[in-house]
């Protein structure tokens, strides 16, 4: 007796016919041309090749790593590499807790980030200090830098730190070109004492 | 564990003589920390020290009080070099001063912190956190 109950039936796996290709964008087509704006394009092109900056400090990224792995394969949304330079990645992974004297690191991380720059807040701690109430400990990473998107857990499964991953590339694609030129942006930043 | 205590101003003498005695040979500092005791008037911050004799393999302990008003106790870094990081956060959490430590500042919190957080009177949660409703921690509040 096997006493696993997977792969006693084995499904064929289709291995032909099943690369993901993405929707094209709206635009206009006709013979051998196709128009759409720059917007739509560049947001494609974003959206399916983020380079995530790990900023793993505890459990949550022991989560990351098997979100990272084959089972759970971050690869699959475009996210291949790990940049460990944050001067050439789009999206800044905060897992774990972040203890005050952090606070100043991962700030100047997010500074050496160029722009666009994308930050996901993954699990309890950094998004609000979980249950490390205490003096040594930041309540949230939001008090530090500005965040995009929050996943809740401790530690939140693999599966949530794909969602949250799925939500940035939604933000990565329908952002609006000159959204970080805007006042509104510029304020964000002037927030947190940003140039 | 064999414990006693001695006037803080003989701490170096109380260690020195257990450090030469032929017989006792407590070379070995296993740790050193501090105990906040806020009802001891005139007495509450206590300096332990942990001392191993490790040809024999005994230990003792060795205990100072000094008052929280002037915390002033002397360095033991001039015997053991692994004083010094101890006796540094020593001073970070409870705020004893090591006189005639080579580098008496904060090793482990941030820099700016402007109090001692392991004296008693510092409550342990954060208090620079505005979202935490009283209420739902069943300490003050309309819920009783």
């Amino acid at each position: 007796m096997r006493p696993v109950r997977f792969n006693i039936h084995p499904r064929k796996a289709d291995i032909h016919n099943n690369i993901a290709i993405t929707e094209m964008p709206e635009g206009s087509q006709g013979e051998g041309y196709f128009a759409t704006s720059f917007e739509k394009v560049i947001g494609l092109a974003r959206k399916n090749s983020i380079w995530p900056l790990p900023f793993a400090t505890s459990c949550c990224g022991i989560e990351f790593m098997a979100t990272m792995g084959s089972h759970y394969d971050l690869a699959r949304f475009g996210s291949e590499r790990m940049g460990f330079t944050p001067r050439q990645c789009d999206l800044l992974m905060v897992m774990g807790t972040i203890s005050k004297k952090m606070a100043p690191i991962l700030r100047q991380v997010y500074l050496q980030m160029a722009e666009p720059r994308w930050v996901l807040s993954v699990g309890a701690c950094a998004s609000s200090g979980g249950i490390f109430d205490t003096y040594s400990v930041l309540q949230g990473i939001d008090q530090v830098i500005p965040v995009d998107v929050y996943v809740p857990g401790c530690p939140p499964r693999p599966e949530a730190i794909l969602d949250g991953v799925l939500k940035i590339q939604e933000l990565v694609h329908n952002e609006s070109l000159r959204r970080r030129n805007g006042e509104q942006y510029k304020a964000l930043l002037g927030s947190y004492g940003i140039e | 564990m064999f414990t006693f205590e001695a006037p803080k101003e003989t701490n170096l003498k109380v260690l020195q003589f257990l450090f030469d005695d032929n017989e006792l040979k407590f070379r070995f500092l296993t740790d050193l920390c501090a105990v906040h005791y806020p009802s001891q008037q005139g007495r509450e911050l206590a300096v332990v020290y942990h001392l191993h004799n490790l040809v024999d393999n005994i230990r003792i302990r060795f205990k100072v009080f000094t008052g929280i008003e002037q915390p002033d106790v002397f360095t033991a870094t001039n015997l053991f070099s692994s004083a010094n990081w101890m006796e540094r956060e020593t001073y970070d959490f409870f705020g004893v001063n090591f006189v005639g430590h080579p580098n008496l500042k904060r090793i482990l919190n941030v820099d700016e912190m402007d109090y001692f957080p392991m004296r008693k009177e510092f409550p342990l949660e954060d208090q620079s956190r505005i979202d935490k409703d009283d209420e739902m921690f069943g300490r003050g509040g309309s819920i009783l």
